[in-house]
């Protein structure tokens, strides 16, 4: 049983905007073979709706735009990402590189 | 009903764009690749004074410029005795969206309202989106602002990702794209159906709102040492962040000011891969964007650029992913600001160039942006990692875009590679060979490239007649 969505809820719509074989002639060939795609949040503008179907959304902005509903409630997915041993250790050795070298100085 | 295929909407392309940002490009044609760029300037930009007015109205500009005492008492070790400039950083992560981009946005979004149009939309991944939303937000306009954000496989850049969460704080609109240019087409498509204005970062709105971030950090720099930046270092991407901040500083008598481009290494890496797109590490400032387009300026999205970095440009140094980092680093931890990383491209070049110089000498970063999830050192070499970037420490010039990430192990490592302005002149050249199909050019041609090219025309026809 497929999610559903309801009127007024946020949810992520899908298109297609180029077909693979549309693509711009200059483009370089591994991106010549996916289809330029789309994707665009709004509020969804009918009763209800089905993960897959074709959907109306209205924008933040007012705009209504046809798709295929691809996420109910998308949220951002980004972070600060893992700690990085390589980036902790900078700190703590060019601080000690400093009182090295102002000591040489001295 | 219109025909929207792909070759149809590309070929109303200027007349979509008269419309869209109000300018009339045919005024400034003279012949071929010559255009009256100073007139288009004057007429259609706006004076330093105007553009200050316009930027107080939405609180933007009038950002801290900070002295880097640690990074200064850092580089001052690491360089040969008597040298080691002083290095001054322009915090224009302090504008309302965080970055320098708010300049420009100020007045195109000021010039949208002032011509009645009811919303503005850009073509843009970068800080210039939030930029963009932030004014038009404050002016009340409606905002649209399109991206390229993901890869065939829905995997979004961190980084873009994040500034589509900023412009979508600020009320826009966020259309997020695969990879392509083709994104151009779509955004004709926008702009057709809408009317909205283009704040283009190409106009010269935009490219004038870049001119009080010179003109300001020269009066700063007078005010704190007596004179004028013998150096300011720019992070080069499209060219109008150098074009401007120089305009501002001659406008202010900085004439002898060298203007040093940075940029991060990001050769073998196509920018129009989606193989190659999630593996860049840099969203900008690299030279992916900086070195096409000071080379054929007029490759962006309105039919002239008023961003032509050659006219301005002394030197241009190179420096690499794991130094960028490498630095973003120092500057939380040694001067407690967290920022960047791609406006630290200019520092990172600024701390080997220091090391260079007499002490008495100084140099102006001009430039940081907000950072964060997305955006810090951590997430992108989280995610580096996760496309198969090997990210390690060890010696930078080992770095290598796409497949090695080489952070340095100490700072005495820190290091640019110049691309000679010889080099980047004659590729400009044999670019103008190609998109306009001759190697004759007349008179009024040939002084027109001289100026791009801060050049005389004997010299441009000399290196003419050296390409085969």
């Amino acid at each position: 049983m497929s999610e559903k969505a309801y009127n007024g809820q946020w949810v992520k719509i899908h298109n297609i905007i180029l077909e693979p074989s549309q693509r711009a002639p200059a483009v370089p060939e591994d991106t010549k073979k996916c289809p330029l795609e789309m994707l665009l949040n709004g509020f969804l503008d009918q009763d209800e709706a089905s993960i897959g179907e074709q959907v109306d959304i209205k924008t933040v902005i007012g705009r209504t735009v046809k798709g295929r509903l691809t996420e109910i409630e998308p949220k951002y997915d980004h972070s600060f990402g893992k700690p990085i041993l390589e980036l902790l250790t900078i700190g703590p050795k060019v601080r000690a590189f400093i009182e090295k070298g102002d000591s040489n100085e001295r | 009903m219109k025909d929207n295929s792909y070759a149809s909407v590309m070929a109303r392309k200027n007349e979509i764009m008269k419309k869209a940002v109000g300018i009339d490009y045919s005024k400034y044609e003279i012949e071929g690749i010559a255009f009256d760029y100073e007139k288009m300037m004057d007429e259609v930009g706006y004076s330093l004074e105007e553009v200050t007015k316009i930027q107080s109205e939405t609180s933007v500009g009038n950002t801290p410029l900070v002295k880097l005492k640690q990074i200064n008492r850092l580089v001052k070790i690491i360089s040969p005795k008597g040298k080691g400039a002083q290095i001054f950083l322009k915090d224009e992560g302090a504008n309302p969206s965080g970055s320098f981009k708010d300049r420009r946005a100020a007045v195109s979004v000021y010039e949208a309202q002032k011509r009645g149009y009811k919303g503005v939309i850009a073509a843009t991944s970068g800080n210039y989106g939030a930029a963009v939303a932030s004014q038009a937000a404050k002016r009340g306009l409606k905002c649209i602002i399109v991206q390229e954000t993901f890869d065939s496989r829905g995997k979004g850049q961190p980084e873009i990702v994040e500034k589509a969460r900023a412009c979508e704080a600020y009320g826009a609109e966020v259309i997020q794209l695969s990879v392509g240019p083709e994104l151009f087409y779509y955004f004709l498509l926008l702009l057709e159906e809408t009317s909205y204005f283009n704040a283009s970062l190409y106009t010269p709105f935009g490219i004038a709102g870049v001119e009080t971030l010179g003109s300001e950090l020269n009066q700063q720099m007078i005010e704190k040492t007596g004179k004028s930046p013998d150096y300011v270092v720019v992070t080069n991407a499209g060219g109008g962040n150098l074009t401007g901040t120089t305009r501002g500083l001659q406008k202010t008598g900085a004439f002898d000011t060298k203007i040093i481009a940075a940029s991060v290494d990001l050769s073998g890496l196509h920018m129009a891969s989606d193989t190659d797109f999630n593996r860049k590490s840099f969203t900008t400032g690299h030279t992916g964007f900086g070195i096409p387009f000071a080379t054929f300026p007029d490759r962006s999205d309105v039919p002239r650029n008023a961003a032509r970095a050659l006219r301005y440009m002394d030197r241009y140094l190179i420096v690499t992913q794991g130094e960028t980092f490498y630095v973003t680093e120092l500057l939380a931890q040694l001067e407690g600001m967290q920022r960047g990383p791609a406006g630290n491209t200019s520092l990172c070049a600024a701390i080997s160039l220091a090391r260079e110089l007499d002490e008495n000498k100084t140099i102006v970063v001009q430039e940081t942006e907000y950072t964060g999830a997305g955006k810090c050192p951590s997430a992108q070499l989280t995610f580096a990692r996760e496309n198969g970037v090997v990210v390690r420490t060890g010696d930078p010039t080992e770095n290598n875009p796409g497949s090695e990430i080489v952070l340095p192990e100490s700072p005495e490592q820190l290091h640019y590679t110049e691309m000679t302005m010889k080099k980047i002149k004659t590729s400009y050249i044999k670019q103008a060979i190609k998109k306009y199909g001759k190697k004759e050019f007349s008179e009024t041609e040939l002084a027109f490239m001289a100026k791009d090219l801060k050049l005389t025309k004997e010299v441009v026809q000399n290196i003419i007649t050296t390409i085969k």
